[in-house]
């Protein structure tokens, strides 16, 4: 039945297949996508015609690869730049935060942290809605009151960016806050007895510890903003991010320049996981 | 240890900037903007006219029951599909290759949902690879559209959701004792009382946090009944963005969003409840 048991070879043989079954299921969308991108035809289906590159670098005027492909380029900017902003404010929100629950003792601590994990249990559209509504109930109430016409309360970049942030900021606090629930607490205690402030204790010492998780808790978040389609549908302006601007085209049609597209992204994000597992593992 | 005001509210006044200026505020704009409409001279009034739609509209409630209940159904078959997988991986695989399974389980979902679902769509479409594979073999005389219907719909939820469903089963397998497993079998327990008796309770915990995020992103997805689905996927959240970007109502669309927000949260506390166990722990 487990490893230290007897089994019979039907057993283990039929185990086996499921679990070869089993990964095939997993990979065969992304290796379809991923082999598709080099086929020499104007479709992403077979018969296979040849490999070509013409989806990467071709200048046009019949086909333009990827790299010439200016509205994709410019959604891929922007994913960069929207998850650049994302991943460090929610590692600042997200760091305060952890010490703020594990550190300190205050009253409705409790309320608080409920509220804290809500993001976990709320829908992405739903966020998405929710501040499209309030966002545009606040620029219509400065507007009004104050006369003030402030773009950032229109569907826009900065709108995106807080958006994500909102949910994104509770992967952090949670991820912070397990690894501060190992520091010892004598070596803040020794820093402040030989004269150093708090702050400076917190800066120096407590922080260093935290550089690994704080690491990797950003590029959890960067990941997550890169890849996040259902808050930022609703909140998008007219700078798509890279999963609303492929969504569009997969939804009016398909060429194989999504399958090039499909492919940096599995290459990217699966380099990035591996350097993450990599050094997740070296610090265990 | 005495820690001063200062330190406490340079981490307390970002968290509770995000927390209700992002999440509190927001949703209680939600909720009164679903109280809102226009009464017969275009005047903004409260009204219950949005909710008395949802219930006397019958493409809306059904909707929203069809909706649920195949996240039900979807929660389900992850459950069943995802037990054996996390006990090959937890008690079955030699120990040497464990590893290089999970981060194999992992990695596809690193990968934007996007472009998994594009996977799908182009191996199971009608000019699709399962297509041209079936015809050169002969299975079939003329390609047939594997797109667009229910079961797709609900296979692609199965595999977007299911990394949420096998991590925390294989966690919770392996705090399983062996020797219990052992013991049981030396006793001349059968297959069937080690799983009913030993290794199912002993997961109790793994499979409530599992089935309720599964549940949660299930409910809240968009992409995948989007495309997969098609026309006639008939998606709750798809109702919620067309009153929001399609008709413009926005009154109605929070009434519909509270709604999805309302049901999601009563499953989840439905299921903590059941099993007795806090929301902190299942996040963790």
């Amino acid at each position: 039945m487990i490893r230290s048991l007897p089994r019979s070879k039907t057993y283990d043989w039929s185990f086996n297949c499921f679990i070869l079954l089993y990964f095939t299921f997993l990979f065969a969308p992304l290796v379809v996508t991923c082999v598709l991108a080099f086929n020499d035809s104007n479709f992403p289906s077979l018969p296979w015609q040849g490999f070509t590159l013409d989806w990467f670098f071709s200048a046009g005027p019949d086909r333009i690869g990827l790299f010439h492909d200016d509205q994709n380029l410019r959604s891929i900017l922007t994913s960069f730049q929207t998850a650049f902003f994302v991943s460090i404010f929610s590692v600042v929100v997200g760091t305060c935060a952890s010490f703020l629950f594990e550190k300190e003792t205050f009253r409705f601590k409790g309320a608080l942290y409920f509220l804290m994990l809500a993001p976990l249990v709320i829908p992405g559209v739903i966020l998405g809605i929710s501040l499209l509504l309030a966002s545009n109930t606040a620029g219509t109430y400065f507007d009004r009151t104050f006369g003030l016409d402030i773009d950032i309360f229109r569907p826009s970049f900065w709108l995106v960016v807080l958006g994500q942030f909102s949910f994104i900021t509770t992967f952090v606090t949670l991820v912070v806050s397990a690894r501060l629930r190992k520091f010892d607490h004598s070596l803040e205690e020794a820093a402040l007895n030989l004269g150093a402030t708090q702050l400076g204790v917190i800066w120096h010492i407590t922080l260093k510890f935290l550089r690994p998780a704080i690491i990797g808790a950003g590029a959890v978040a960067f990941l997550m903003s890169f890849e996040n389609f259902n808050t930022t549908l609703f909140l998008v302006g007219s700078e798509p991010t890279l999963p609303i601007n492929l969504y569009l085209q997969v939804r009016d049609g398909s060429t194989p320049v999504i399958n090039a597209v499909s492919l940096m992204l599995i290459v990217g994000t699966s380099l990035l996981a591996l350097v993450n597992f990599y050094f997740t593992r070296k610090e265990q | 240890m005495q820690r001063s005001r200062l330190v406490f509210w340079i981490f307390c006044a970002p968290v509770l900037c995000w927390l209700f200026l992002l999440i509190v505020l927001p949703h209680l704009d939600l909720l009164r903007m679903s109280f809102r409409g226009e009464n017969d001279y275009g005047d903004m009034v409260w009204t219950f006219r949005n909710y008395k739609t949802f219930f006397t509209e019958p493409i809306y409630w059904l909707t929203f029951v069809r909706t649920a209940l195949y996240a039900v159904i979807t929660t389900f078959i992850t459950f069943l599909l995802a037990m054996p997988v996390s006990f090959y991986i937890a008690k079955l695989a030699r120990a040497r290759i464990q590893g290089a399974l999970v981060i194999l389980l992992l990695l596809p979902f690193w990968v934007s949902e996007l472009v998994r679902i594009y996977g799908w769509m182009i191996l199971l479409r009608e000019s699709g690879v399962l297509n041209f594979f079936m015809l050169k073999l002969g299975i079939v005389d003329t390609p047939i559209e594997m797109l667009y219907n229910d079961a797709t719909m609900i296979m692609g939820l199965v595999y977007t959701s299911m990394l949420f469903m096998v991590v925390p089963l294989v966690s919770v397998m392996e705090s399983l004792d062996d020797s219990l497993i052992e013991a049981a079998h030396d006793l001349g327990a059968g297959q069937f009382t080690i799983w009913r008796t030993i290794i199912l309770p002993h997961c109790k915990p793994g499979i409530t946090s599992g089935s309720i995020v599964v549940f949660m992103l299930t409910l809240g997805n968009y992409l995948t009944p989007n495309l997969m689905g098609g026309k006639n996927s008939l998606w709750f959240t798809e109702q919620i963005y067309n009153q929001f970007i399609a008709s413009f109502n926005w009154n109605q669309g929070s009434a519909f969003g509270f709604l999805l927000l309302l049901l999601s949260s009563f499953i989840i506390w439905l299921g903590l409840r059941l099993t007795r166990q806090k929301l902190d722990e299942v996040a963790s």
